[in-house]
């Protein structure tokens, strides 16, 4: 399948923006995760739905919520504005944040299972055994769950690639800039005579979202088998 | 005195708790099923917390209630062998083995260790690849080699079949007799508590 360069470079953009956000998420996610299956404080349900709300909001309010909070004027984007000098808005930097707020729930969710999943057992052997409790993490816990996080990186890198509605209400559709493949899709069903390039491009979509799902599901059945071999 | 304690605690409805003293060999915490002797042991581990009480070990005082002291579990070493082996299963038995292992200093060799235990040949394999009677002889060595002060045994010959048991208790009597540490053993067996206890606890 032949792609031109504008369509490469689409994909080049949303590869991009999918590995900026999940790599930008992935200690996030992680710490939240780590708080919600090991942490016990008041508010842990209100934290747990919070994480989730981008899950089930209309992604066209996490967008315009997204908008209010790094406008120039707004508590984030006044912050950059001014320290930085820099802003997100109708930048790829914007797209990636945009995704990676999408693709948190469901990072946290594939890694809080895999840190629930390790056996606490095997924690209080290493400590017996003289490991404190960095060391137990490091040896021990991270270890253990390492496919199930791994899992929970590729996952949200498929969530990003594939974020529409919170894109274009937040940096908009700019070509070159934050006009990732289901924007350029969407953009393309405009046009009268868009119809091959919606194939190529729904084509790509398809195989990378696939990819990214097999691999996800064949990290999780590992951690799930509680065999690791790494 | 090797073992002194005196520890209670409160689980869900029940009251769990043990008074012993005891002076060096072998100590078997006997009882039946459900009496809480796995409790008692998590407790001189430090793995469970006593609502009252204390516990000294050789002499040193790992937990004493009244004196605010508790002693965190990394720090008391206790060499413990659990009812299953809780071997690392991403780990190699060599790194099991060597895992609780820090500086030369130790009192047991390695060499010597995995000898008398008959586990040598065992060293590059992964732990899901071992038998029942091979994980519990690996799970002994690994809580040898952290250099102990003493050690917890619960368990030690459930679920292994005649030859495995003969197997693991000559090793708890080459612990008991050669290597004179302080071993408390818990089990619900009289056979084995008559072979192997130097005294006898009823819980």
């Amino acid at each position: 399948m032949i792609l031109t360069p504008t369509e490469w470079a689409i994909v080049e953009l949303s590869l991009r923006v999918g590995i900026v956000a999940m790599a930008a998420t992935l200690p996030i996610a992680f710490a939240l995760a780590w708080l919600l299956a090991r942490g016990r404080f008041p508010g842990k349900v209100l934290l747990d739905a919070l994480v989730h709300l981008p899950l089930v909001l209309p992604p066209v309010v996490t967008g315009w919520l997204l908008l209010l909070a790094f406008a120039p004027m707004g508590p984030i984007g006044g912050v950059l504005e001014r320290w930085f000098g820099v802003t997100v808005l109708f930048r790829w930097t914007g797209a990636a944040i945009a995704a990676g707020v999408m693709a948190l729930p469901l990072m946290v969710r594939a890694m809080r299972l895999s840190i629930e999943a390790v056996d606490r057992q095997l924690e209080s052997a290493a400590s017996t055994l003289g490991a404190g409790p960095w060391r137990v993490f490091w040896s021990v816990t991270l270890p253990l769950s390492i496919p199930g996080i791994l899992a929970g990186a590729v996952l949200g890198f498929a969530r990003s690639i594939g974020e529409f509605g919170a894109t274009i209400t937040f940096v908009s559709n700019v070509p070159g800039e934050t006009r990732t493949l289901p924007l350029a899709i969407y953009s393309a069903l405009q046009l009268p005579d868009g119809d091959a390039e919606v194939l190529r491009l729904a084509l790509v979509s398809v195989a990378l979202s696939l990819g990214a799902l097999v691999v996800s599901e064949l990290l999780a059945r590992r951690s799930g088998r509680g065999m690791h071999v790494l | 005195m090797s073992f002194e304690v005196d520890v209670t605690r409160r689980l869900g409805e029940a009251q769990v708790g043990a008074v012993f003293t005891a002076g060096e060999g072998l100590t078997v915490l006997f009882g039946p099923s459900g009496a809480g002797k796995t409790s008692v042991l998590n407790m001189i581990a430090g793995l469970l917390r006593p609502d009252w009480g204390h516990v000294r070990v050789a002499g040193e005082t790992l937990f004493d209630a009244a004196a605010r002291i508790d002693v965190p579990t990394e720090r008391r070493r206790a060499g413990y062998v659990f009812q299953e082996p809780r071997l690392f299963p991403h780990k190699r038995v060599r790194a099991n083995l060597l895992y609780g292992r820090h500086g030369a200093g130790a009192a047991l060799a390695f060499e010597e260790t995995i000898d008398f235990l008959g586990i040598g040949h065992l060293l590059d394999r992964w732990p899901r690849t071992l038998s029942g009677g091979e994980a519990r002889r690996v799970a002994i060595g690994r809580a040898l080699l952290s250099d102990p002060r003493f050690l917890l045994l619960d368990e030690p010959l459930s679920s292994l079949d005649r030859p495995r048991r003969e197997e693991v208790m000559r090793a708890i009597e080459h612990i008991r007799d050669r290597i004179r540490l302080p071993v408390l053993m818990v089990t619900h067996d009289p056979e084995e508590a008559e072979r192997l206890g130097t005294r006898i606890v009823r819980l």
